[in-house]
């Protein structure tokens, strides 16, 4: 898949962080390897007579089915198992990682992505119900140079600790913008709690929302 | 996850034709129908429901709500909660339908659940979504690990001695209290199935949790028009703020006039099997001054036939202080 490099390579430049030449992603997967090569020998000596003998069944199934998703504005055509959740093929197939697996059973929020800019729970959606449909990941709301107003907000605000649940919180934000919300901290709230933050960062989550909201009320009346 | 075919409907009537192959309708079903995938796609990652054929609704023209000739309301298959939840009619005419519906799950959820699927939610018995325990719902005659097990959440009206779960759902509760109509359109024609109706009780069949049979495609919900005067409101009591199912929920849809109740519809969530209607309660409140102690009568009238287990006794009285509170700010000067 063409495009899959493309991203990958845009993906690991978007996320580098501190481990010299390497992302958070290829630093793990590294120490990963490292892990296994040091404490596994056995294993992997077992590993590799098995692929000789007898080849690994092909991960695709035979039920797999074509499908053409629309993920912020650009198309990919691809052929996945129907049991794919629009989640995993974000994440597995796109290589778009920005969206969280956190339950996978709709409890938490950490997968929150729009369809059709409407926010909802990635991991309790088939990918392949979802052709022709404008999907957003946080990928594709706001850039490192070019913030979207409610991440800038998490920033500003301090809205988060680890950091995991936090692309959920934004892409919840950024469609509670456009819901019929009350103005108070409790209305934030209601509309927010299908989005849980273990670190409890929620105070400052409320913060940032709210002063979104008061910005974009008082550009209005300027 | 079990490995399934997935189709999508080009129209109802091959929808139809297609499920109405399956031994058995909807729920736990081989053949399924699939409109948010809300409940079906949590309970297919848990092999709860295992279907082979999974069939995509989304796309066939079920997404209208209109007002009707007589002032009451059409709602199809496929709207979204939130989109029911937020109408302006049914904000005006229905509020406990809108409250009952922003009562529930989250945002985004409620953007995902559709009507349809909303009626046959399944329950969130704990020991229903394990398949590793006995369950008569998910696996007849396997046995209930609910009733001599962690039952703290789970029903005291209707139940049996096969299945004490809970009908999990507010916007049928909302639904009982307003008299909706499930229209359904199947392999044997079209019918109209009042919401009383449509939800069975448990007794020795858990596993057959509505009238639906193979091939039924529920296509929209007729709601009756607003009795003049009247007004309503949705009551749910949780053990969180936000986002948690109820542990006992009101809906009441009542008209004063001259002082006294001329008309009470009432519903009970949270308590019951199936979303629980109670005529008991009208009948007490009915021609009866809108005062605390009428209220009590009815609730007591309302909870009369509860058979708590070891861990959900308090539900007795707390959905009857419920009911009694609904009543209160249903009837208190505007």
């Amino acid at each position: 898949m063409p495009d899959e490099d493309a991203s990958n390579e845009k993906h690991d430049r978007e996320n580098r962080l501190v481990f010299g030449q390497s992302t958070r992603r290829t630093f793990l997967s590294r120490l990963g390897m490292a892990g296994l090569l040091t404490s596994a020998g056995p294993v992997t000596t077992a590993f590799a007579q098995r692929s000789v003998k007898e080849p690994l069944p092909s991960p695709i199934s035979k039920d797999a089915v074509p499908v053409t998703l629309t993920v912020n504005g650009k198309k990919h055509d691809l052929r996945i198992d129907p049991r794919t959740t629009l989640l995993d093929c974000l994440r597995e197939h796109l290589h778009l990682t920005g969206s969280k697996k956190g339950c996978d059973h709709g409890q938490c929020g950490a997968c929150t992505v729009h369809i059709n800019g409407r926010r909802v729970n990635s991991c309790l959606c088939f990918a392949a119900m979802h052709e022709g449909e404008e999907i957003t990941t946080l990928e594709g709301i706001g850039q490192p140079e070019n913030l979207h107003p409610v991440q800038a907000a998490f920033v500003a605000c301090d809205a988060y600790q680890c950091g995991y649940c936090t692309s959920g919180q934004i892409m919840s934000a950024v469609a509670l913008l456009k819901e019929p919300c009350g103005p108070e901290d409790a209305d934030v709230k209601e509309l927010m709690s299908g989005n849980i933050c273990r670190c409890g960062a929620y105070p400052n989550i409320v913060a940032a929302i709210q002063s979104v909201r008061q910005n974009a009320k008082t550009q209005k009346a300027g | 996850m079990k490995t399934f075919t997935l189709t999508r409907a080009g129209d109802s009537a091959q929808a139809i034709a297609t499920a109405a192959k399956a031994s058995t309708a909807q729920q736990g079903a081989e053949i399924r129908f699939i409109g948010g995938g809300t409940t079906l796609i949590d309970l297919m990652k848990l092999n709860v429901e295992q279907p082979k054929t999974v069939i995509d609704i989304n796309r066939l023209p079920l997404d209208k709500i209109e007002s009707l000739p007589d002032g009451g309301l059409t709602i199809g298959a496929v709207v979204r909660n939130s989109d029911l939840a937020y109408h302006p009619l049914v904000r005006k005419n229905y509020a406990v339908l809108s409250e009952a519906i922003l009562s529930g799950a989250s945002a985004q959820l409620r953007n995902m659940a559709t009507t349809a699927g909303n009626l046959l939610q399944r329950t969130r018995c704990m020991y229903f979504r394990a398949t590793d325990m006995p369950c008569n719902k998910r696996e007849p005659g396997s046995g209930c690990a609910a009733i001599t097990g962690v039952n703290r959440s789970l029903a005291i009206l209707g139940t049996s001695e096969h299945c004490i779960a809970t009908n999990p759902s507010d916007m049928n509760v909302a639904m009982a209290a307003l008299e909706a109509t499930i229209h359904v359109r199947g392999a044997k024609g079209e019918r109209s199935i009042p919401i009383a109706d449509f939800h069975l009780l448990p007794g020795n069949t858990p596993q057959r949790e509505t009238v639906l049979e193979p091939g039924d495609l529920i296509t929209h919900v007729t709601l009756p028009p607003p009795p003049p005067g009247s007004r309503s409101l949705y009551l749910k009591l949780r053990d969180r703020a936000s986002y948690e199912f109820a542990l006992a929920s009101a809906a009441v849809v009542i008209t004063v006039a001259d002082a006294k109740i001329a008309r009470a519809r009432i519903a009970l969530g949270g308590v019951g099997t199936k979303p629980w209607r109670s005529t008991e309660a009208e009948g007490e409140l009915t021609g009866q001054p809108a005062t605390q102690a009428v209220f009590q009568k009815a609730a007591d009238a309302a909870l009369r036939g509860a058979k708590p287990e070891s861990e959900n006794g308090f539900k007795v009285e707390l959905a009857k202080r419920c009911l009694v509170h609904a009543l209160k700010l249903a009837t208190q000067p505007a």
